[in-house]
């Protein structure tokens, strides 16, 4: 069952990954991005992660990727269609991604290294989100800040490069 | 208890390398800007699902808190380089990577 269900998000998520590359639309490659993050979506659901489940669907594809549809709709779409679609770098980037399938195939080939055992008997003994919250607001609370720091910086920093331009005098 | 990990963990890390390879393909052969932004965002999912993986082996919650921020900071990248995106297009009318060069020279 568990792999039946892991198979068929592994191919919706490869599935969509490949939209993404390659179409030539960008609205293509966005909703096969969307595609992609579901599937991944549901593989945290299948490792019993969910709350991460639930903000990668809010956050990821309710937020991130309607943002990038919305600058979609606001650039010219006929016109980034006509475009070249690959890059004039592409005999160095065959060779990056040459030596990227290399380091995956030694990775495979050498296999895995002897995992500690596990510490605590189950995962999710209160809840997965009770326990990410506990860490998250105990062990990680500077972090947290700090992100959330980051955000606002973000915010303010794409207000204030998407604002209008006053036309000098 | 039964077994948790039915599916070898493995089996998600070689997804999440797939993934990866994938993503690294897209951002080094497409000349779209906003496809290539797309492609890491591709990267950070398939680090994400590994993290997760991880999380799930050694029954430690901290992969995913792990995921947490990844996620943030890829909310802010997103915001930030698309308002970067729609200023390049304003200022040049184009989005293709090989003609915003002029740090080049």
């Amino acid at each position: 069952m568990d792999a039946a269900l892991f198979y068929t998000f592994a191919a919706i998520t490869l599935a969509g990954a490949l939209a993404t590359v390659t179409r030539r639309n960008p609205v293509h490659c966005a909703l096969g991005l969307i595609f992609s993050l579901l599937g991944v979506a549901g593989l945290f659901l299948l490792q019993a992660a969910e709350l991460l489940f639930a903000v990668q669907i809010l956050l990821y594809v309710g937020g991130v990727m309607v943002l990038f549809l919305f600058v979609i709709m606001l650039i010219h779409l006929e016109q980034a269609a006509r475009l070249r679609q690959y890059s004039r770098q592409w005999p160095v980037a065959l060779a990056a991604l040459f030596a990227v399938f290399l380091e995956i195939y030694v990775l495979a080939q050498s296999g895995l290294p002897g995992l500690p055992p596990s510490p605590q008997p189950r995962l999710n003994a209160g809840g997965n989100t009770e326990r990410i919250a506990d860490s998250l607001f105990y062990v990680y609370a500077l972090p947290f800040e700090a992100a959330s720091l980051l955000l606002l910086i973000a915010i303010v920093g794409a207000v204030w490069l998407a604002r209008k331009k006053e036309q000098p005098q | 208890m039964p077994q948790l990990n039915a599916v070898p963990m493995s089996w998600y890390l070689i997804l999440s390398a797939i993934l990866f390879t994938l993503g690294v393909a897209g951002f080094l052969f497409r000349r779209n800007i906003i496809t290539v932004f797309m492609s890491i965002e591709l990267m950070l999912n398939a680090v994400n699902l590994s993290f997760v993986a991880f999380s799930h082996q050694l029954r430690q919650v901290d992969g995913q808190i792990f995921t947490f921020f990844v996620m943030v900071v890829a909310a802010a990248e997103a915001a930030v380089g698309l308002a970067i995106i729609l200023t390049v297009f304003k200022n040049r009318q184009t989005l293709s990577i090989d003609e915003v060069s002029s740090l080049k020279n």
